[in-house]
């Protein structure tokens, strides 16, 4: 498993200049033009980013999710999962370093091989960043009107979320 | 829509922090994230302008014609309003590749220069097209199918089957993405 994916990219590195060479592509140049390009590009999603960042850590710091989810503990215990979960449940689509930090403490909590640990699992692996991925590749090109983008991406972030829940049950449960 | 979310969380911040008190942590948050943003930037440039300057001899050697025509027959069912050998669908080829391979980092200058190539074609700039929808719902449907962030995390606290969650995370991505996809179309379908 390691090793395969320790391969991979080493192997496409090698496969593309090969390619490019065999091809009589100058591949320093193309290199170096693709590059500046990648600059650019990086230049123009950095207020994207940083505005992003800004918001989504001031938020996890008021601790205001944490807080006004702790009435649905008693729920959580009757179905004898630990509340830790929604958090990053709730976390997943707004900000992938705040669920995989969720996810972390977890696995100390509980452990790893915990239902609570493989279901955080699951769900870190289900999907992506939504509100992320929008703001950066709609930033990056200067679209504002998304049009239907978000409940869309919502809509599937929702789907994998209880899929993950089903799923994890009928694997570990 | 990622304007209403953006102030909310921001409104929600501040004021919750008033109300708690935490005027502490909330002055900090702010006067410290800039920075937070600035780093996760410098973190992810450096692979951005490698991976871009590959691509690029990638793209001259016609590389990226090759690598979309294989997946042509499912890429042009997904984006029909798309040219077959339009110049998005290599980059696009790519991205679902470089992810579901686990590769965020290196999916993600992909992802970006598959929209610039969707933009060049779209007449109203500040619009999103039918094309850049569909791409977006399949990228954050996140279809990976080796998390490796996950495992690495796993095998680092003592888990006794590190690799066991793979089945169960790709089998819930298929449910994320396919949902999203078949939205996106009742949407198109609906929109005409």
């Amino acid at each position: 498993m390691n090793a395969i994916s320790k391969i991979i990219i080493p192997l496409f590195v090698l496969l593309i200049i090969f390619n490019g060479v065999k091809k009589k592509v100058n591949v320093y140049e193309s290199f170096l033009v693709g590059a500046k390009e990648g600059l650019i590009m990086v230049f123009r999603i950095t207020p994207t980013i940083l505005a992003m960042v800004f918001a989504v850590n001031i938020f996890l710091d008021s601790n205001f999710l944490k807080e006004t989810l702790s009435f649905l503990e008693p729920l959580f215990r009757l179905i004898n999962i630990p509340i830790d979960i929604l958090p990053m449940a709730i976390l997943r689509p707004i900000s992938g370093t705040a669920s995989l930090a969720i996810m972390n403490d977890i696995f100390i909590n509980f452990g790893p091989d915990s239902f609570i640990g493989r279901l955080a699992a699951t769900l870190q692996g289900c999907t992506d960043t939504t509100i992320y991925v929008l703001a950066l590749y709609y930033g990056s090109i200067k679209v504002v009107k998304t049009r239907y983008s978000l409940p869309v991406g919502l809509f599937a972030d929702l789907m994998g979320i209880i899929a993950a829940f089903i799923i994890t049950f009928i694997f570990f449960g | 829509m990622v304007n209403v979310i953006w102030y909310l969380l921001i409104f929600i911040a501040i004021i919750y922090s008033f109300i708690t008190g935490n005027f502490e942590t909330i002055n900090n948050g702010i006067l410290t994230h800039a920075t937070s943003g600035i780093n996760l930037i410098l973190d992810m440039m450096p692979l951005i302008v490698l991976w871009t300057g590959i691509m690029k001899i990638a793209e001259d050697a016609g590389l990226l014609k090759v690598f979309s025509k294989f997946l042509n027959p499912v890429l042009s069912k997904l984006f029909p309003s798309l040219d077959k050998d339009h110049k998005a669908l290599g980059y696009i080829a790519s991205n679902i590749a470089a992810n579901m391979l686990g590769l965020g980092s290196a999916a993600t200058p992909f992802g970006l220069k598959a929209m610039e190539e969707l933009q060049k074609g779209n007449p109203e700039k500040d619009t999103a097209t039918e094309a850049m929808i569909t791409f977006l719902v399949l990228n954050t449907g996140g279809v990976t199918l080796i998390p490796t962030t996950v495992i690495a995390l796993r095998i680092m606290h003592g888990s006794s089957n590190p690799t066991e969650i793979i089945i169960t995370s790709i089998l819930a991505t298929a449910v994320s993405s396919i949902s999203g996809l078949i939205l996106d179309y009742i949407i198109r379908r609906k929109n005409r």
